[in-house]
């Protein structure tokens, strides 16, 4: 055992020195190029040479990489909690139709007001109520998910209904894009391509406390998460009051993929690959290790891809939901083949 | 010690769900130290009964104590240090080690982040050896042989360190060699830790053999007590219809009717 945690303690410290130096990385690179002694000294809050270096860092690529750690990181926890949840592998933000119910809350706030009274809405849309409508979208659509989930035990039938959804909400939102303005329809598809980028430090704040209460949430499931591994019956037999904790991690999850995709819209497969590549490296089902090296290695690998995204000294950035799809699937269908079952 | 302390006493009970009963006037008392088998036909309720007496569902009505006090009157946790369960659903995650499968079993007992003190550790430990798993304690259960595994929830069960350990069917597809190991390792539990152990079967004759006490579903008698004594009654006799099986009391097996009917 002593074997274990001392490689537990070596990965993490890997994990996090691998963290820190994307993260420094992800800041030096974007459309302007500022040499990397003058991007540390920002970081560190001393002044650069060119006064302008300095506001693109901290106003600009600082937030930006700050809401990458947090959407990253938070994506893969509300994946790792839905997997064991639903006791499905596959399951995850996006599978489960969770990030659909966003896209149908943010459309429905975005695009429904020319609907119901032709008048454009989109004047009285901020962010905070557009994060609102995209949370309240996700939660009912997970509460939803849910239900059906007590009645259906197969997980195959989850994953179909899930799709379901997907499909529902998709129609819906198709219905409310083919009558709303063009103005609208464009507000809505820049939120559905998916970005990290344009959060100002107040938006940032409200996106950081709320990933912090779901995480905090998830810290005081952490011991029913792990019951549920076992299955809900033995969790019960262990003394887990299953209603109360189902709510906490359906919470958790809501606050989380919620928050999330209302203000950096939806971004797929952090949530459904990164615990499955995490649970590679650590080998261990244990959520106490798993919860944060899921947040590690998510804030991680969205930064790189976010890199990836800025196409170095170019002034394109391509739309990150793209790039996490073509990095995902084949993530996951590597694992499916290697390993020729996805175990959880 | 006078008498043994009951862990376990029903009276009267109906089981089933709100839109149907499944079986009523059920009785027993299962002491420390002894060992209780279920039997009945398919579909006559153990496997409900045994979900009523985990407290996996609610009675329809009747009484059923636990060390005395009514199943009700526990809390989560507190039910949880009481009974534990060996269930025929698989495991939510089969990726779990051996080692973690029983360690969950010391969660009644464990902080609110569920860290294994000192003496958790030790009952793990005790489990382990107990029940043989040693060598297998960082295989993940996925790789394990049916016999194995049903070896691993014995030894979760053990670890949770409850009077009343309940097993559905912990049997069922073993073959004969380890049918036999699992239930006369039921019996060396009860025996060497004074637990008492409920589960169901359809080993009716390996039940006679090894069973302190046996409970026979069937929805009219529902007749309960020493193997010895039911047979005397003629108990068995009455389980199944007479014309494939018949009982033969002197043997204690059942025996197939070879005459044509």
């Amino acid at each position: 055992m002593k074997r274990d945690y001392h490689t537990y303690r070596l990965w993490f410290v890997i994990l996090f020195l691998t963290l820190l130096s994307v993260f420094v990385l992800n800041i030096s690179l974007g459309s302007v190029s500022i040499p990397f002694s003058e991007t540390l000294n920002a970081i560190i809050g001393r002044p650069t040479t060119t006064g302008s270096w300095y506001y693109i860092i901290v106003n600009y690529r600082l937030p930006k990489a700050l809401t990458t750690i947090l959407v990253g990181g938070g994506l893969a926890v509300s994946g790792l909690l839905m997997q064991t949840l639903f006791r499905n592998p596959l399951a995850g933000p996006f599978v489960l139709g969770i990030s659909s119910g966003a896209s149908l809350g943010a459309a429905l706030l975005l695009m429904g007001g020319s609907l119901l009274s032709g008048i454009t809405t989109i004047h009285f849309v901020n962010d905070v109520s557009l994060a609102v409508a995209a949370s309240l979208g996700s939660f009912l659509v997970l509460v939803v998910v849910m239900i059906v989930a007590n009645r259906v035990r197969d997980t195959m039938t989850l994953l179909i209904i899930g799709l379901m959804f997907g499909s529902i909400t998709a129609a819906i939102v198709s219905v409310l894009a083919y009558f709303s303005s063009a103005q609208q329809l464009q507000r809505f598809i820049f939120w559905s391509y998916g970005s990290v980028g344009n959060l100002s430090w107040a938006q940032l704040a409200i996106l950081g406390s709320i990933v912090f209460i779901g995480l905090m949430i998830t810290l005081a499931s952490l011991k029913s998460l792990n019951a549920f591994l076992l299955g809900e019956n033995y969790a019960k037999s262990l003394g887990v009051s299953l209603k109360r904790s189902r709510f906490q991690i359906i919470v958790a999850t809501g606050l989380l993929a919620g928050v999330i995709t209302a203000f950096a819209g939806p971004i797929a497969f952090v949530g459904l690959a990164v615990p499955h590549l995490t649970r590679q490296l650590f080998n261990t089902m244990e959520h106490r290790i798993l919860v944060p090296a899921v947040f590690l290695y998510g804030a991680m690998l969205l930064l790189l891809c976010d890199i990836v995204a800025q196409l170095p000294a170019q002034a394109e950035v391509l739309p990150i939901n793209a790039i996490t799809s073509i990095i995902g699937a084949p993530v996951v269908i590597w694992l499916l083949v290697r390993k020729r079952k996805l175990f959880f | 010690m006078s008498k043994p302390q009951s862990n376990i006493s029903v009276k009267n009970l109906s089981i089933g769900y709100a839109a149907k009963t499944v079986s009523d006037n059920i009785n027993f008392d299962v002491a420390q130290g002894e060992l209780c088998a279920i039997i009945g036909v398919n579909g006559i309720g153990k496997s409900t009964l045994l979900r009523t007496l985990g407290n996996l569902q609610p009675l329809i009505q009747g009484e059923l104590k636990i060390q005395g006090t009514a199943l009700k009157d526990y809390d989560h946790n507190g039910l949880a240090q009481k009974i534990s369960l060996v269930l025929t659903e698989p495991l939510a995650s089969k990726n779990l080690t051996v080692l973690e499968v029983i360690a969950l079993g010391r969660q009644p007992y464990t902080n609110w982040i569920g860290s294994l003190s000192h003496e958790d550790k030790r009952k793990v430990a005790h489990s382990l050896a107990t029940l043989e798993l040693d060598e297998f304690k960082l295989r993940k259960c996925h790789e394990l042989s049916d016999g194995q595994l049903q070896r691993v929830l014995i030894a979760r069960a053990m670890a949770q360190d409850t009077p009343l350990i309940l097993l559905d069917e912990p049997t069922t597809h073993l073959d004969l060699y380890h049918k036999v190991q699992i239930l006369k390792l039921l019996k060396t539990l009860v025996q060497n830790h004074q637990k008492s152990i409920v589960f169901t079967t359809h080993e009716i004759d390996l039940a006679i053999q090894l069973c302190d006490k046996i409970l026979i579903l069937d929805n009219k008698e529902n007749s309960f007590g020493q193997p010895c004594e039911l047979i005397a009654q003629g108990a068995f006799t009455r389980l199944f219809p007479n014309d494939m099986v018949r009982f033969d009391a002197k043997t204690g097996a059942f025996k197939v009717n070879k005459d044509p009917n």
